[in-house]
């Protein structure tokens, strides 16, 4: 379970990210975080294990208070928090297997992890992962030669080779197609059923995050704005979140199921890049 | 007024880039400065065209020498200045490179504590402020005439040069990947080797290769204040006027250089 509590973030320019935030996470729960760039997603996510240091507020992973940990024990606490990212942050030049094996990291020490040694069990088990998200053909290739949507799904088994408590994903299908998107969207909340894993998932889209999660959460200007299930997100809920706008096509693709893949082709999706993310990294 | 813009398809509006300094006199003052500057200091250079007339008749001698190139009645010193000055540089660059990583590390803001940035920064600027010859002139008094005084000098410019080049690097890779590394409970060291080295390996080999044939070019300068190689059995043909045996050492020199550069070029290309 994970418990955010009163949470704030402000940049050292003095951008208010976030105000307050508090919520709760529920064992097995995947959750939807939607909001207009700049409303501070990357930011909450980014708290959570702090790669973004929260200004005040706690978060609670079980008992554990993350936010008051030393650096060994933040050390630790990341290892049960897995992570998935916009433009998959694979380390480009090395293998998919050495990919992988770097969810590991924190298990293993410098001079194993330096020869590529790792335990039998990471290596059999990260076999298994590659298997799951069907790429057992590719190993050995680098991380550059593979498209989007695999290379995708090389950073899901990277997270899932931590063997996480959490998964905290950043704008999973923000560079992929409309199809490739709900490919790894129904993998990521598959994989979160099976195990039980709670999730956090950052998402532009509004109709995919209808398709996909039981339970939303809108962000506007750094403040939970919106916390519900994918019905009650009606055109004045969206009109609070994003702003003034016709929701219309919108809530109709929503009560279609969006499973007809033509009519996004105008989906948020294929919106560049998040300047916020890059921003809040600097 | 506003309606201006729609009477015709003659009434064009122009347009010019705006200027880069935007206060017309400061930008004239400015150029006119520049330009009076560059008259009066090229007007202050002394020509003393006496000078060059016999300069010119030395200059020929040299070139004639050049065309008819000696290797044959030096060769044995030739070939043993060759030696020194590689041996010298790939040792000095193995040396130099070893040594520049982790101050190259310790230099990139991005990934070390300040102190530690603060020291390597100030280990770069030291060895970047003096050129090889002084040092070698340095070294060279310590430690005698000889190629040992030249392996130190081109090891200490090869740290300044390469910590900085690497350090630049780094603090350029795609934070995205390192910051994925940090998040699964990465240590320092390995967000280093898995992050970052996969990064900056192709740059730093080709900056290595790069260097290596920099201090084989060096190697043929610091010799002449006697720090061994190729340099100093350069600088003694030149003072027995035997500008046929110069050329022939500076030709093999430009073919060595030649060599590495094609070598280079074809690892960088392999390595990316």
């Amino acid at each position: 379970m994970l418990r955010l509590k009163d949470l704030s973030k402000v940049y050292a320019t003095g951008d208010r990210a976030l105000t307050d935030v508090s919520l709760t996470v529920e064992p097995g729960q995947v959750v939807g975080l939607i909001g207009p760039s700049g409303a501070g997603k990357s930011t909450l996510i980014r708290c959570i294990n702090r790669l973004v240091e929260p200004t005040s507020g706690q978060v609670y992973l079980g008992d554990m208070d993350i936010t008051g940990l030393s650096r060994g024990g933040l050390r630790r606490a990341r290892r049960r928090i897995g992570m998935i990212f916009q433009e998959y942050a694979l380390v480009e030049r090395l293998t998919v297997m050495e990919n992988v094996l770097s969810g590991r990291l924190g298990y293993v020490g410098f001079w194993r992890s330096f020869f590529r040694k790792f335990p039998p069990a990471s290596i059999e088990n990260a076999y298994r992962l590659l298997d799951r998200v069907g790429l057992s053909d590719h190993v050995n290739k680098r991380a550059d030669a593979l498209s989007g949507g695999q290379r995708q799904r090389v950073g899901i088994a990277r997270a899932l080779e931590q063997d996480p408590d959490l998964l905290l994903i950043d704008e999973p299908t923000a560079s992929l197609d409309p199809k490739t998107s709900r490919q790894i969207m129904r993998l990521i909340v598959e994989i979160c059923d099976e195990r039980g894993l709670p999730a956090i998932i950052n998402i532009h889209d509004v109709a995919l995050a209808q398709q996909f999660v039981r339970r939303v959460i809108g962000l506007q200007s750094g403040r939970v704005v919106f916390d519900g299930s994918p019905d009650e997100l009606t055109a004045d809920v969206l009109t609070q979140i994003y702003g003034e706008e016709d929701w219309s096509a919108t809530i109709r693709k929503a009560d279609e199921d969006g499973e007809d893949i033509d009519e996004d082709a105008d989906h948020p999706g294929t919106v560049p890049v998040d300047r916020e993310r890059l921003a809040g990294l600097t | 007024m506003t309606d201006a813009g729609m009477t015709g398809a003659t009434d064009y509006r122009g347009w010019t880039r705006p200027p880069f300094i935007k206060r017309p006199w400061l930008r004239w003052a400015l150029y006119g400065g520049g330009l009076l500057y560059l008259v009066l200091a090229v007007a202050s250079v002394e020509v003393n065209w006496v000078r060059v007339w016999e300069g010119l008749e030395r200059g020929q001698r040299f070139i004639e020498g050049f065309l008819v190139p000696d290797f044959t009645s030096r060769w044995e010193d030739i070939l043993q200045g060759m030696e020194e000055s590689l041996t010298m540089s790939v040792t000095a660059t193995v040396v130099g490179v070893l040594i520049s990583i982790p101050i190259g590390i310790g230099a990139a803001r991005n990934i070390a504590p300040l102190p530690i940035y603060a020291v390597c920064r100030a280990i770069v600027a030291l060895s970047r402020s003096f050129q090889e010859i002084i040092v070698a002139i340095l070294f060279v008094a310590m430690f005698g005439f000889g190629p040992f005084a030249g392996f130190l000098t081109l090891s200490f410019a090869t740290i300044g040069f390469l910590a900085k080049l690497l350090a630049e690097d780094i603090e350029d890779i795609d934070e995205a990947q390192a910051e994925a590394v940090r998040a699964t409970g990465a240590g320092w060291w390995q967000i280093v080797n898995y992050a970052i080295q996969p990064q900056v390996m192709p740059r730093l080999i080709g900056l290595s290769l790069y260097r290596l044939d920099i201090n084989f070019r060096e190697s043929a300068v610091i010799g002449i204040v006697g720090a061994g190689g190729i340099g100093a059995t350069l600088n003694t043909a030149m003072d027995r006027y035997e500008y046929d045996s110069a050329a022939a050492i500076l030709i093999l020199i430009i073919l060595i250089v030649m060599a590495a550069e094609y070598l280079s070029g074809y690892v960088r290309k392999w390595v990316q």
